[in-house]
């Protein structure tokens, strides 16, 4: 073996320096363009890392394939759920009449809507697949309020982020990046095929993002919460799914 | 003492194949462990247990809503192993890059993968399946190239087998297919992508089976050792 020459060490040690310096660029970019999900720590935040960062870079506005009526699934499996507690047979008996969905946070109108204020807004539907982390999957048209509308009256400020969505399951909380909480397939929804939206499908609200795993579509949607920063909610990690050992974004 | 080094294996290739190795190995552990989870396939766009499946896989499951036949339910895996899966997914991505690119340039396919004219001949290819229909131990010379049958395995991997495995499990991905329709729609459906998926991580196991037996029958210390170190098998003399 030869000596390593004060050449070769030189060139090494700019390589090394120039290489560290880069990724400290290339995370603060990646950082300010929102390319960092929250629960990039641990062992496998490189992976879920380079996985957000793609798809917010290649597939930002691409809308969820749609299918056609006849593609609809017949019988649609209906994922089992924790029992609900108590006063929900009793909103369920008074034909949701008393649902609210309160929106708060980083918002200039905190709200609360109920199931008929969500009704007023213009409606909008599509086809599209659901598909389980488990790997099954059905087709529905989902019908709802876009999202998009209902963050548009409570006056979203500029600096928010995330949305963070909760359910009346108390375990079950979740968030999406404003790119798919404004995104136009972001439904509230509250119908499904032909029908209001049944109970087992996460009636009477569900949060509906199309290009996202079932995990994120939570059901019995009681409120959302606008924020500039995760870090407060939860353990930190952004939802739920991250500290139940699940990726935040299940876009894949 | 300057003695020079015959390499068997370019730094190149022992890296890309230990990275792949790495990858590969904790692909089809994760992934096995997700199809637990549900142990159905489907052909078509959607599938799930109010549907008739193409075929099942007679293991219990870790969701209990899955009829199995078995009495108990096992333990749910799937964060880890879901979270593990994408992350050594673009290991293996990158890997593959690195090899196919470097490969390209340097010349290694056409040098080393590419099989002779000759070589295809069907009295050639006839001879080298008997070869290894008998179980023939290899030649010295073939410690420092590929047989035929060898280099038309390597390349229906790394050109056929690879990109297709990646290209189902990215078929699969709700948020890349909303970008690239095509990817799902070619293959017939994302169930159908889900059982390719599958099918071909099993040509992928069948095919490391025999390449593990080859490797034993060849000669397993010279053939790691020159996979681990480059050096082959005649690299104690000077060449």
């Amino acid at each position: 073996m030869s000596k390593l020459s004060r050449r070769q060490l030189i060139t090494t040690s700019l390589a090394v320096t120039a290489g560290a310096s880069g990724l400290v660029v290339a995370a603060k970019l990646a950082e300010s363009y929102g390319l960092i999900p929250p629960d990039s720590g641990g062992i496998y935040g490189a992976g879920e890392t380079l996985t957000y960062a793609a798809q917010r870079l290649l597939t930002r506005h691409s809308l969820a394939r749609e299918f056609s009526r006849s593609q609809i699934s017949k019988n649609p499996f209906a994922n089992e759920v924790a029992a609900l507690a108590e006063p929900f047979q009793r909103l369920q008996q008074a034909g949701f009449a008393d649902w609210r969905v309160n929106v708060d946070g980083l918002v200039a109108y905190p709200t609360s809507f109920s199931l008929s204020d969500l009704k007023g807004f213009p409606c909008r539907s599509h086809i599209t697949m659901i598909q389980c982390e488990e790997g099954w999957s059905y087709i529905a048209e989902w019908i709802g309020a876009p999202l998009s509308h209902v963050l548009e009256q409570v006056g979203v400020f500029p600096q928010v982020r995330y949305l963070v969505y909760r359910s009346f399951q108390p375990d079950w909380w979740e968030s999406i990046d404003m790119v798919d909480a404004l995104h136009p397939q972001t439904l509230l929804t509250y119908a499904m095929n032909d029908s209001n939206l049944p109970v087992g499908f996460g009636g009477p609200l569900r949060m509906r993002v199309s290009r996202q795993l079932g995990y994120k579509n939570v059901k019995y949607i009681t409120s959302l919460t606008l924020t500039d920063n995760l870090k407060s909610f939860g353990k930190g990690l952004g939802s739920a799914a991250p500290e139940a050992g699940y990726a935040w974004f299940a876009g894949l | 003492m300057a003695q020079t080094l015959r390499l068997r294996h370019s730094f190149l290739v022992r890296l890309t194949h230990w990275l792949t190795t790495l990858s590969f190995l904790a692909l089809l552990v994760t992934g096995l462990e997700i199809v637990v989870s549900h142990p159905r396939f489907y052909w078509g766009e959607i599938g799930n247990v109010n549907t008739a499946p193409l075929f099942k896989i007679p293991i219990p499951s870790s969701r209990s809503m899955v009829p199995t036949g078995y009495h108990y339910v096992l333990a749910d895996q799937n964060g880890w192993s879901r979270y593990l899966h994408f992350q050594s997914a673009w290991l293996l991505v990158l890997t593959g890059l690195l090899y196919v690119v470097v490969g390209f340039f340097t010349g290694h396919f056409r040098r080393n993968l590419l099989p002779s004219l000759a070589d295809l001949s069907l009295s050639r290819l006839g001879q080298s399946i008997v070869q290894h229909l008998r179980f023939e131990r290899p030649r010295p010379a073939e410690g420092w190239s590929y047989n035929v049958l060898q280099r038309l395995a390597y390349l229906l991997v790394i050109f056929i087998l690879f990109p297709m495995i990646i290209w189902t499990g990215l078929a699969m991905s709700p948020s890349f297919v909303s970008a690239v329709p095509a990817a799902v729609n070619l293959l017939g459906g994302q169930q159908s992508a889900r059982t390719l998926h599958f099918l071909l991580t099993i040509v992928l196991v069948l095919f490391l089976l025999i390449h593990l037996i080859m490797v034993v029958l060849a000669g397993f210390r010279s053939r790691m050792r020159a996979m681990i170190t480059g050096r082959g098998a005649e690299s104690l003399e000077p060449v």
